[in-house]
């Protein structure tokens, strides 16, 4: 993260006579437009031959000022604007922010809405892994994982149709609970979508998982120890494939979580590995929760009772929970009116996208993409 | 058995009787050129459709279907579409180098397909060190890639060609040595001959246990220098978008690509010609009821048969792998691939000197 002006000051010295001197070094820019940076992520790299010397990663060109524009805009309708941060898991987006809203006013959320909204992370979850998935098999060079990993995310975003009206920015959850009720196929579509992903799970395994070329090119790749992972500030798949613990609904558990049995994935290798294997464990523990409550959905509202005009009372307040992607954190600050005086959210993959230099560094071009890959950046997010 | 022998010599005399020695010659180089770039123009369109649909299928698609009837027509479509696109050449390229590099490479593909035996009979020109003309001319595209990448002003392109260059450069010994294990079983270089000395059986069959190892390890290697995943170093779409021909658009980026499916042609012809027999049935030791039925069939549909058979395993390999990494690639060739087919042709040889190939 650093100014154009400084790059420049890098790449060419002044001489003596003032004349501008080129440091012999090779950058290339990767991206903003650019297959493997999935969106416009702008790395300036240098290279020495095939190895890789300095990443800057550049930010700016999807920046559409979010947090800023939340300041103008009611309790009600800042959330929507959360989905477009992080597409991939917009419901988390939009969970994290309802749940700030309601610990402000104070609002007690019915237990049904509570199951759903969980439900809904866990889908989304399973939703952003399986793109993950795909799209970083195709970072390596592989391009049919894409597809079989698509094939299991439509039914899903299917199920979202059906409930939330939206298969991508489903702006479902609601301050006080979720926007409508469930469709009456919810809970037999989820089924036959479990079912499905358990007859094709080995597909993964034995197409990429292990696949000799596909182990070699990320064991042992972009490795992050522990200790780095924390002081990088690494959070969700990316820091536990570090060995840190730090998944949100086991440390500080929201909704439902608390009731619910699954484990926090560990690794410890810390390599590219460690965070494929981590992320394609936590869709088994996923669809583990997912079981656990499909048939335990309790009947009743699914929406608390809510004024019309939201107005928090004057504090701050913060609430974080687990995307696919990490910790996402939302801040607002309220001076007791309609719209937040200040919202400021922490978002996973600008911390994930800061290690990334520390990870590729000295590592080949090709490792690069690998590390990149398995950080599953989503550009929006990191670029608010 | 039919034979394409009548014909072409039938040609060959009637040209001859009717009009001056010169003009005959003329006149058939001209019937093979006509012959040799119909073939490119149909190998392209049908390589590339082959390419898609099985790429489709095995991605759970259905592929190209809306241009003619199951997509037939697709291809046509798009050479259409990249004929009317401007070849762009960028400010900064050398402008020579830059647009003779396409056609360099296509040159070097037409030059392979000389000693190439179609059918029985049916070849363009039976030298008689083929196999050794197809090692040394196969070589001379890596110049045209170096060529592309270096001319384009481009760091992409440039880190494309390097790769290329060293990856072709390293299998092609492998491959070299592949051949020469057959070579060293049939004591020939001759196309014609090494068809013919596999007429009660293929190479892959008869030369036990080495022939095996050179036929894998020639599948290796010939993927590696078509430049086809797993080893597509020199494009490596995720890292380099599209390495050596990143700046070449229209016809020119066209010439690129043909030239790349008519090295797998060429390649997989060669391998099929070396271990399966080319043009030669399926023939088992002296079964001679079976020999007569296989030998019913035409000696073209055995070629083609064997040669699509291998291009389809180039195409599998592309789209269920994921790409090497440059060191790893070498590594491959340097620490495995050499030593291993060395060990082979001494096997081969041994094998040879006492006879006990079938």
């Amino acid at each position: 993260m650093y100014t154009t002006t400084e790059i420049l000051e890098q790449k060419i010295q002044v001489a003596p006579t003032g004349e501008l001197q080129d440091t012999g070094d090779l950058v290339i820019n990767i991206g903003p437009q650019h297959p493997a940076t999935h969106g416009v992520l702008h790395l300036v790299i240098t290279l020495d031959g095939e190895t890789v010397k300095k990443i800057e990663p550049h930010l700016g060109y999807i920046h559409r000022s979010i947090e800023k524009m939340c300041e103008s805009l009611s309790y009600r309708q800042f959330i929507y604007s959360t989905s477009r941060m992080d597409y991939l898991s917009a419901h988390i987006n939009n969970h994290a922010c309802a749940m700030c809203v309601e610990k402000g006013l104070q609002i007690e959320v019915p237990r049904r809405a509570m199951v759903i909204r969980v439900l809904m992370d866990e889908l989304t979850r399973i939703a952003s892994h399986e793109l993950w998935w795909g799209a970083m098999a195709m970072d390596l060079g592989a391009f049919t994982p894409f597809f079989h990993a698509f094939r299991e995310r439509e039914k899903i975003t299917d199920i979202m149709e059906e409930s939330c009206g939206a298969r991508l920015t489903m702006n479902y959850i609601v301050p006080g609970g979720v926007m409508n009720d469930i469709h009456p196929d919810f809970q037999q579509k989820i089924k036959e979508f479990i079912t499905q992903f358990k007859s094709k799970i080995y597909e993964y395994d034995e197409m990429v998982t292990g696949n000799i070329i596909f182990q070699n090119r990320t064991k042992g790749v972009g490795r992050i120890s522990k200790e780095d992972a924390i002081s990088y500030g690494c959070s969700g798949p990316v820091a536990r494939a570090s060995g840190v613990r730090s998944d949100i609904r086991k440390l500080y558990p929201y909704e439902v979580y608390n009731e619910v049995e699954f484990d926090e994935i560990l690794e410890t290798a810390g390599d590219s590995f460690a965070r494929y294997m981590v992320r394609v464990r936590e869709m088994h523990q996923s669809i583990s929760i997912i079981e656990q409550l499909i048939d335990n959905i309790p009947e009743g509202d699914f929406q608390a009772k809510t004024k019309a005009v939201l107005k928090l009372p004057k504090g701050e307040f913060y609430t974080r929970v687990e995307t696919a992607r990490g910790e996402l954190g939302v801040y607002i600050i309220s001076e007791g009116g309609t719209t937040p005086y200040r919202i400021k959210f922490r978002s996973p993959g600008f911390s994930n996208l800061s290690a990334l230099e520390h990870m590729a560094k000295g590592g080949k071009l090709g490792d690069l993409m690998a590390t990149m890959g398995t950080l599953d950046l989503v550009i929006p997010d990191i670029d608010r | 058995m039919f034979s394409l022998q009548g014909i072409t010599k039938g040609v060959h005399t009637w040209l001859y009787s009717n009009m001056s020695s010169t003009t005959a010659l003329v006149v058939e180089c001209a019937i093979v050129m006509l012959l040799s770039i119909g073939l490119f123009a149909i190998l392209g369109l049908v390589l590339v459709l082959m390419e898609r649909k099985v790429a489709a299928h095995m991605q759970i698609r259905l592929g190209p279907n809306r241009v003619g009837p199951w997509g037939l027509l697709q291809t046509t479509a798009d050479t259409l579409k990249l004929v009317m696109k401007e070849g762009l050449t960028p400010d900064g390229a050398d402008k020579i180098l830059f647009n003779l590099a396409p056609f360099v490479i296509m040159i070097v593909a037409m030059l392979i397909l000389a000693p190439i035996a179609f059918a029985s009979g049916f070849q363009i020109w039976d030298l008689n060190i083929g196999v050794l003309f197809v090692t040394a001319v196969s070589s001379i595209s890596v110049i045209a890639i170096l060529m592309a990448g270096w001319a384009s002003n481009n760091k992409y392109s440039m880190l494309g060609a390097m790769r290329s260059g060293a990856q072709i450069v390293s299998y092609e010994l492998s491959a070299g040595l592949s051949i020469i294990s057959i070579v060293v079983l049939t004591g020939s270089l001759q196309i014609s001959e090494i068809i013919e000395s596999q007429r009660n059986g293929w190479w892959l069959f008869k030369g036990h246990i080495p022939a095996v190892i050179s036929f894998v390890i020639f599948l290796i290697a010939v993927t590696a220098e078509t430049n086809r995943a797993p080893f597509d170093m020199a494009e490596a779409e995720s890292e380099l978008t599209a390495g050596f021909h990143t700046e070449y658009s229209g016809m020119k980026f066209a010439l690129f690509f043909l030239a790349e499916y008519i090295n797998i042609f060429i390649v997989c012809a060669i391998g099929a010609t070396l271990f399966l027999g080319g043009w030669m049935p399926l023939h088992i030791g002296n079964w001679e009821g079976f020999n007569h039925i296989m030998d019913y069939i035409p000696s073209s549909i055995w070629f083609f048969g064997k040669t699509f058979f291998l291009i389809f395993l180039i195409m599998w390999f592309r789209w269920t792998f994921p790409r090497l990494r440059i060191d790893q690639l070498l590594n491959l060739e340097w620490k495995y691939l050499l030593p291993i087919s060395m060990f082979n042709l001494l096997l081969m040889a041994v094998v040879a000197i006492m006879g006990w190939h079938f």
